[in-house]
């Protein structure tokens, strides 16, 4: 990462779109355990092996067996509940750069503008702590469950958190000196249940979109050292 | 600061809006000594923009002074004379470094927007609707320039403001029209539209080396400039064009032609483009038409170059034409880091004056008058400057 990492520049950023990024980490509010809510954890359980893994050519890497998983994951993902998002975005660094700055989770909030806080808690796991409506938070433990360094990151999330969801995010060399492709797998629990207008309101909007949007300010952040703003500029009456 | 504001469709105000202030480390605060009007600007006082909003501040063609720089940008200090190009590019990604600047990754903020509209998002501009990211723009006293250890060329003091305004955007722009054009020993160019980008495509083309240059348009004013520029003329309310083009070029047709007329809406939906596509058909230059006269015109094999701006879709090109004849297009906002500084070359060995265009020069608070004797073509107006440090004397 170059030196000149606007953090302002970023806030700013998550000021001025705050509460409405929300939709694509913090989907399940679990704090409310019904026996439907603990099938739904189960569920969730199943759904992290292939959110972590990402795609096939991953399987072996993550030394899971991929028939069994497949089918349990399919069956958990029936109907519409499976929520999957993936996004890539080329960037103009290299995959060692571009996986050295997001494993620095902490970091994280500088282009994820959902996000109000992430703590390293050891070394695969982490606390995240994402803005929700109303000035509310949602929180959540995740551990690291697949890593290729320079190439590869998955994650899910720990029993007990607000949220269950899980992902990878890979680095591949582009070709040609094109950069890397950074591709973002994210696999989540559809809200259900009496969870009920808030969980409604965060996915009315589009998780593809958001995700899009903050792999965006990645390479912005990445390329240019800044985030573009318009924020704060001087307007006419309106 | 006192700067141009747009408040809607044929309102434009001067009015006292906060200072501009630096957001980013690579920003830079300009005082504006000397800006223009540019002809894509009649467009927002004519509401065929639809990305624009009541308090938008407009002007993409401006000059002037650094007066502060943010903590990354070690290329400007205060005191600095720049000019600064109508688009904004971050330098590091993969479209800048291949000098492809006007397709800047990085620097629209509101990239979604064109994304939808074109697929993927091309660079920020100023004071051009919120589609090229909204940004502030330069018909002011002050206005903050991102990425400004990029775009902002230092310009000599031995040099004018008039001299190299225009290396903000109309020259390069009729430059990199004519550059289109890859013209040789021999060439004929034809050039749809005398207004300042077309008067300057005309006069590069004479000095890429072109044979002939005949430029077309109707207001006699435009005409006479672009005769005294050294190309020939044709009235197209007085004579039919594609005859006249094919008499003045032996029966061959030219070898290039360049459409600086453009047809700038930027609809958001079909429906819109063609809505406003067809109010365009009613202005006395018939805009859409420009391109298809230049296709069916042109030389077969010949190159097509674009700098006219479009937004959406086109309706009813020859298609066929370009296709039979194995036409070369080639388009697109121009790449102005690519040229601004050689023609600052240029015009400090005095192979051109780019001033020669100017009509009118006035205060900024005249502006709001000015963009309307501008788009009337009023009082022999081909292109206005304005002062925003200077105040009219009543």
């Amino acid at each position: 990462m170059t030196s000149g990492v606007n953090v302002a520049g970023a806030e700013r950023w998550a000021s001025a779109l705050g509460g409405a990024a929300l939709t694509a980490y913090a989907i399940k509010q679990l704090k409310d355990r019904s026996p439907a809510g603990a099938a739904l954890a189960a569920a969730g359980t199943a759904l992290i092996y292939r959110g972590a893994t990402g795609h096939c050519a991953m399987y072996a890497a993550a030394g899971i067996n991929t028939a069994n998983d497949m089918d349990e994951t399919k069956r958990a993902l029936a109907g519409p509940r499976g929520v999957n998002v993936e996004e890539a975005f080329t960037i103009n660094a290299s995959p060692e750069e571009l996986y050295v700055f997001w494993r620095n989770f902490e970091l994280l909030p500088r282009f994820m503008n959902h996000l109000v806080e992430v703590r390293q808690l050891d070394l695969l796991r982490s606390h995240w702590v994402a803005k929700a409506p109303a000035g509310r938070t949602v929180e959540w433990d995740a551990e690291i469950i697949n890593e290729i360094p320079g190439e590869l990151i998955a994650w899910r999330t720990l029993p007990g958190s607000d949220v269950v969801s899980a992902g990878s995010v890979s680095f591949k060399c582009a070709p040609g000196g094109r950069g890397t492709e950074v591709r973002v797998r994210l696999q989540y629990e559809p809200p259900a249940g009496k969870v009920g207008a808030t969980i409604a309101w965060l996915l009315g909007h589009d998780p593809a979109y958001t995700i899009h949007e903050d792999l965006r300010r990645f390479k912005q952040l990445i390329e240019c050292g800044e985030i573009p703003t318009t924020k704060g500029q001087p307007r006419g009456r309106s | 600061m006192r700067a141009l504001v747009w408040h809607g469709t044929n309102d434009v105000r001067v009015e006292r809006v906060p200072d501009p202030t630096i957001l980013n480390p690579r920003d830079a605060i300009v005082k504006v000594t000397t800006t223009a009007i540019c002809g894509s600007d009649l467009h927002l006082l004519n509401g065929y923009i639809p990305a624009m909003q009541a308090g938008d501040i407009l002007g993409h063609e401006f000059m002037g002074e650094v007066v502060e720089v943010g903590k990354e940008n070690t290329s400007l200090k205060a005191g600095d004379r720049v000019v600064v190009p109508f688009t904004i590019a971050c330098g590091r990604c993969f479209f800048c470094e291949r000098q492809l600047w006007s397709l800047c990754d990085n620097s629209n903020p509101n990239a979604w927007m064109a994304e939808e509209l074109y697929g993927y998002t091309t660079s920020g501009v100023f004071g051009y609707s919120h589609l090229t990211g909204g940004y502030a723009g330069g018909q002011a006293q002050f206005v903050r320039v991102p990425f400004a250890d990029v775009g902002p060329l230092k310009v000599p003091a031995s040099l004018t403001d008039e001299q190299v305004l225009f290396l903000s955007d109309i020259f390069p722009t009729g430059f990199m029209a004519a550059e289109n054009c890859d013209i040789k020993p021999g060439d004929v160019i034809a050039v749809w539209g005398c207004g300042p980008v077309g008067q300057m495509a005309i006069r590069s083309a004479f000095l890429l080396g072109a044979e002939k240059v005949i430029a077309i348009d109707d207001v006699p004013e435009r005409l006479s400039l672009a005769l005294k520029g050294g190309a020939e003329v044709i009235n197209f309310e007085e004579q039919p064009v594609f005859e006249t083009v094919k008499a003045l070029t032996g029966g061959r047709g030219p070898d290039a032609c360049i459409d600086a007329v453009g047809l700038e809406a930027h609809g958001a939906t079909l429906d819109a483009y063609i809505d406003q596509a067809k109010t365009a058909a009613y202005l006395a230059t018939d805009r859409p038409s420009a391109l298809r006269q230049a296709i069916h015109a042109c030389r077969k094999g010949g190159i097509v170059s674009i700098p006219g701006v479009y937004g959406g879709f086109l309706d009813k090109i020859p298609f066929g034409a370009a296709f039979q004849k194995g036409l070369t297009f080639r388009m697109g906002q121009t790449h102005m880091m690519r040229y601004m500084r050689p023609l600052l070359d240029f015009i400090e060995r005095g192979l051109i004056d780019p001033s020669f265009v100017i009509t009118h020069r006035l205060p900024l608070d005249q502006a709001p008058q000015a963009y309307k004797t501008f788009r009337d073509k009023e009082d022999g107006c081909i292109k206005v400057v304005l002062k925003p440090h200077e105040i009219t004397i009543h």
